[in-house]
């Protein structure tokens, strides 16, 4: 996750309390997918951003899963995501981003 | 219509190693932050030497001694099988070595900004000598040679920029200005690469072509640098100091901007000029961006391979009037991202694929070749940003599949039947779907091809100024042979309406 997202998060933590705060992510690819949500919830593995070392511990979901998709009005969703849920391995993404949250996020 | 025409196309790849260690980002970034990193440490360990980039299946394609299905029969990772037919030169341009390279620096040095050394200069006149697109001014321009004691001074104390070979100081680059912070040596070696790579690809498009470039009355640059001093950051103008140096003396020209749409944008921008009658020959050029050399180096060391990021790209394009034998550019089916599209992927490509087909009558499977975000996967999928143009099939074919032109069956396998595995370098404004209009317009004057469209795609967001995504795209065809005059309708064909529309009056007010 680039540097800037990384502060921004990090400040959103601060001011809202990690608690009040929900990360959805976009990636089209499971392992940048995944690669996000550890970084929001354990820390950045890279080391290189703002959130090196710091586990903000959030609730971490990708747009494409279950938890997010029922939220949304279905026609809505049908719109903006609809085409990329036939392009991406939903699946692939749904394991990455919810073994993630399982171990990492703390709300 | 009398629809422009792609008279001719060239493509040009140079090796830099030295230009990835010393100006890419990933690494000067690493270097300001971490000067001792085990990264910088390991790239001289993953750097391929000249033979192989030239042995390299994707560079064969992008130069065009081979067509993108090549890659198709060839396992991956590509790096990892060399070619043995490969060559230096293609059908489309060359790929020239970093040591070359460094001479042309010098003879596009305008201002006496580029100092090449002693030694270096004396075997670099001999080499480009042999070249055969070097003229006689050209290594004229090569100028005087600098004591090494000189160059390294220059570098010590008044901040030039290193041009190195491996660990060898070639030459430098002085700063254009003691103060001025957009005229430092670094951003002037990076637009003289820019202007150098962009020559490059010009020189090729008149060897290649036959243009007489006398004929050529405007250049459109759309590269991804910007040249100007303090007061006009980005002032210009890369495309008439190309010109220039090509002999294009009854030309003028302009730079086009918009990231890695910047290309497509400049190509419809092209052929309308020509369309209009405003110009009758135009050339759409880009050179390549030091910056990017080595973008995804990180990875690519973690997965202990090689940087597959040391090549620079250019292309040269020559647009002109309908000649009933060169694809058109049918300038009615462009499509574009506009301000109130929005940014989500299906409103992207609904914007740019869909709405100008609808518009035309066609379908998406009616095209028969779909050109996007050409970036090499051999480069992309390790660094884990996916393979980019399979991406964009699979979208186009979903989207196709949501206006019920497609069975959702055939998604997966539309890419290869209306697409080709990206094998252009990952230059921002390179990939953006121009490289395959070599390839086109020889498949459609051989009949192998009907219609194509390219597409490019920007992310506008980079610069901050917007958080919009742009794109533009084109369909290009195959001539049908038929030119029309475009000079308006007739004296006789205007009676007649005439004559039409007042008998439909006189019939009105009989009834």
């Amino acid at each position: 996750m680039d540097l800037e997202n990384q502060a921004r998060i990090k400040k959103f933590a601060e001011e809202l309390g990690a608690e009040n705060l929900v990360v959805i992510l976009g990636g089209a690819e499971a392992e940048a997918a995944g690669l996000a949500a550890e970084t929001v919830s354990a820390g950045d593995p890279t080391f290189a951003g703002p959130l090196a070392g710091v586990s903000l511990g959030l609730a971490v979901y990708h747009v494409v899963e279950d938890e997010i998709k029922s939220e949304c009005d279905a026609a809505v969703y049908e719109e903006q995501i609809g085409m990329m849920e036939m392009v991406l391995d939903v699946d692939a993404i749904k394991a990455e981003v919810s073994s993630i949250r399982k171990q990492y996020s703390k709300f | 219509m009398a629809f422009p025409v792609i008279k001719g196309t060239a493509y040009a790849l140079i090796y830099t190693p030295s230009l990835l260690v010393h100006m890419g980002t990933t690494q000067t970034v690493e270097r300001m932050s971490n000067p001792n990193s085990e990264y910088l440490k390991q790239v001289p360990n993953h750097l391929r030497s000249y033979e192989e980039c030239v042995n390299y299946a994707p560079n064969q394609v992008f130069i065009g001694n081979q067509r993108p299905d090549l890659l198709r029969t060839m396992p991956m990772p590509w790096w990892q099988h060399p070619m043995t037919n490969a060559s230096r030169d293609g059908k489309y341009g060359e790929i020239m070595p970093e040591d070359e390279f460094i001479g042309m620096i010098k003879i596009v040095d305008s201002f006496d900004l580029v100092l090449l050394e002693e030694s270096f200069h004396a075997e670099i006149s001999t080499k480009l000598a042999l070249h055969p697109l070097m003229n006689e001014g050209d290594l004229k321009r090569l100028g005087k040679p600098t004591p090494a004691a000189e160059v390294a001074k220059q570098i010590n104390e008044f901040h030039a920029e290193p041009l190195m070979l491996g660990d060898r100081v070639a030459g430098c680059v002085k700063r254009a200005h003691e103060s001025d912070v957009s005229l430092t040596a670094h951003i002037m070696t990076e637009n003289l690469v820019a202007k150098a790579s962009g020559t490059l690809a010009f020189k090729n498009l008149i060897a290649k072509t036959g243009l007489d470039v006398r004929d050529v009355d405007y250049i459109l640059e759309c590269s991804e640098e910007a040249c100007g001093d303090m007061n006009q950051r980005g002032g210009g103008n890369f495309a008439k100091s190309i010109g220039e140096m090509v002999g294009a003396v009854n030309a003028t020209g302009a730079d086009m901007r918009g990231f890695c749409a910047g290309p497509a944008h400049t190509m419809v921008a092209a052929a309308a000029l020509v369309q209009a009658g405003v110009y009758k020959n135009v050339v759409v050029v880009a050179g390549g961006a030091t910056a990017k050399l080595g973008m995804n180096g990180r990875d690519h060391v973690k997965k202990d391979m090689p940087l597959l990021e040391d090549t620079l790209g250019a292309f040269a394009f020559h647009i002109g009037e309908n000649d009933g034998v060169n694809p058109v550019i049918r300038t009615d089916i462009v499509g574009r991202h506009v301000i109130g599209s929005g940014s989500a992927p299906q409103a992207v490509m609904q914007a740019l694929v869909l709405d100008p087909l609808v518009r035309a009558g066609l379908t998406i499977p009616e095209i028969e070749m779909y050109a996007a975000e050409l970036q090499n996967p051999d480069v992309t999928v390790p660094a884990g940003a996916g393979d980019v143009p399979l991406a964009n099939y699979k979208m186009i074919a979903a989207l196709a599949v949501m206006k019920k032109m497609l069975e959702r069956n055939d998604v997966a396998t539309f890419g290869d039947k209306h697409g080709m595995p990206g094998f252009a370098p990952t230059q921002g404004h390179i990939p953006s779907g121009v490289p395959f209009l070599g390839h086109a317009r020889d498949m459609m004057l051989e009949g192998n091809l009907k219609n194509a469209m390219i597409i490019g795609k920007g992310s506008l967001f980079l610069a901050r100024l917007t958080n919009l995504f742009d794109g533009v795209s084109f369909v290009i065809e195959a001539n049908n042979g038929k030119v029309d005059s475009n000079k308006g309708i007739d004296k006789a064909e205007v009676r007649g309406m005439i004559a039409e529309a007042m008998r439909e009056f006189a019939n009105s007010l009989s009834k």
